[in-house]
């Protein structure tokens, strides 16, 4: 932000002078976070762990934020730097709503984000790296889309479904073999839940669901109607769902081999 | 060399105002009203892009009457206030008085200031509460003075007349349509008594909605809804209300 970085530069996160350090900084890091697209809009979602080395810091952190009203951001990495970066990110896309009197484009607010993570980069570079996930419903081509990040800003987009974080590999495979063209708003939000559920059951790093505390992940729907964070209770009948089935086959669903 | 005239403050102060005040009072009025659900501002603006009412923060709203660069400007000043605020501490730490305040020592300095020419603007400041005795409503003229005002509130040309009016008919617990009405009525009335019609495509109109679900509560109101609410009859506002909220829920 302009503004600002003229009136008071210490507030943005990349003129901060670092410290230096020996060996690799602990602090708490967020580990998986998932997107698909469906028909008429686009899923975000994400477990709800926080790890610092091999202790869980944080059992429920909260890793998805909207961003506006028609995007939001989903965040692994460093947790501290990125919950700021989205703090940051959410004030300037509303700053610029009202100074303007109009929304930014989703292509403009995917590479204001880019800029945010490559100021980042010095901390990066010491391990502190945030590399989050941007999804939005894109009023013009009226469709879901996502934008993924590396660690320098580099962006990207998605098709289809993409995943961050530790556990991205699992989750990705897992929506691999689940995905199509034609899911409705409930089969994505059902499919994220899966493709989390592999995450945590081959990445230490990813939370299950924790039906004895309650926690589940948290799901994000944006259509054309703006954004909309699933309540506990139907993220928490989703997850038992997925629950249910997988004390049958503890694999998940199976594709078809040919 | 010749000697410059001299002016008494008082005078210099008295020309200052009188500058400021026919600035003001070319502009078109308009009117910022408490009703049940929150505050809903009404003015007419025969432009649909420079607006005469803005979004400050979650709950602020922003009114203004005369000349449209100077005030644009305080607008955004007010915004960067208000975000910068927001930010740093809390979005409960943006609060009306706090931005009236600012505005009252930007208006005040430039008014008092010798070098600058005076602004040709008077603000309102509304904040929407969580009930109708937390709303907040001030005006602040062109000198920087700060105007607690409760009810109803009209600035710019003709506004001796219309709050004279509107002091009048104004009650609590209007519902919109009624205080919008209301809010075009006292507008439409010519300084010699007559009245005259405005068109709805004229007609600018916002609302601070307590009831709305998100967290920003302002809201423009515009085209078919404004029609709607133009049309209704005063008994039928009940139904039209809880209408009303449903709409700005799904958006």
């Amino acid at each position: 932000m302009d503004f600002l970085s003229e009136h008071q530069p210490e507030m943005l996160p990349g003129n901060r002078r670092l410290p230096a350090t020996q060996g690799v900084l602990e602090a708490p890091h967020g580990t998986t976070i998932v997107a698909v697209t469906f028909p008429g809009g686009v899923v975000l979602a994400g477990d709800r762990r926080a790890t610092m080395g091999n202790v869980i810091a944080q059992r429920d952190i909260e890793k998805v934020f909207p961003a506006d009203e028609y995007s939001a951001v989903g965040i692994a990495g460093t947790a501290g730097l990125a919950v700021e970066m989205v703090k940051l990110f959410q004030l300037e896309l509303e700053h610029f709503e009202k100074v303007e009197g109009a929304q930014l484009s989703l292509e403009g607010k995917a590479n204001r984000l880019s800029t945010m993570i490559r100021s980042n980069l010095g901390m990066a570079m010491q391990g502190l790296a945030v590399v989050p996930l941007f999804a939005g419903y894109d009023l013009d081509r009226e469709k879901g889309r996502i934008f993924s990040y590396d660690v320098t800003g580099g962006r990207s987009e998605e098709h289809n479904f993409a995943a961050t974080g530790s556990g991205s590999i699992f989750a990705r495979g897992a929506m691999k073999k689940l995905f199509r063209d034609d899911l409705t708003e409930e089969q994505a939000t059902t499919l994220v839940v899966q493709a989390l559920y592999d995450a945590a059951d081959d990445d230490s790093a990813t939370g299950g669901p924790d039906v004895a505390r309650r926690i589940y992940p948290i799901i994000t729907v944006i259509t054309e109607d703006g954004f909309r964070r699933l309540t506990e209770g139907e993220s928490s009948e989703l997850s038992r769902a997925v629950l249910q089935r997988r004390l049958e086959e503890p694999d998940g669903p199976k594709a078809a081999l040919l | 060399m010749s000697t410059p005239f001299y002016v008494s403050p008082q005078q210099a102060m008295a020309d200052r105002a009188e500058y400021a005040r026919k600035g003001i009072a070319r502009g078109r009025s308009l009117v910022v009203l408490q009703y049940a659900d929150g505050i809903v501002f009404v003015g007419e603006n025969p432009s649909r892009a420079l607006h005469k009412f803005s979004e400050i923060y979650d709950r602020i709203g922003f009114a203004a009457a005369g000349k449209y660069n100077e005030y644009e400007n305080l607008r955004i000043g007010g915004v960067r206030y208000a975000d910068l605020r927001g930010y740093t501490y809390d979005r409960d730490d943006v609060t009306a008085r706090g931005l009236a305040n600012v505005y009252a020592q930007t208006l005040g300095t430039i008014f008092s200031s010798a070098a600058e020419k005076p602004y040709e603007v008077e603000l309102v400041v509304a904040e929407v509460g969580e009930t109708p005795e937390g709303d907040q409503i001030y005006r602040l003229p062109h000198d920087g003075s700060i105007v607690d005002e409760h009810g109803s509130v009209a600035v710019g040309g003709n506004a001796e007349q219309i709050s004279t009016y509107l002091d009048r008919e104004h009650r609590d617990g209007m519902t919109l349509a009624e205080g919008l009405k209301l809010a075009v009525q006292a507008l439409s009335r010519e300084p010699n008594g007559t009245q005259r019609e405005i068109p709805a495509e004229r007609l600018e109109v916002a609302v601070l909605d307590r009831t709305r679900p998100q967290k920003r509560k302002f809201k423009r109101v515009v085209g078919r809804q404004l029609a709607r609410l133009l049309e209704a009859d005063g008994a039928a506002t009940e139904a039209e209300s809880a209408e009303e909220a449903e709409e700005s829920g799904e958006e």
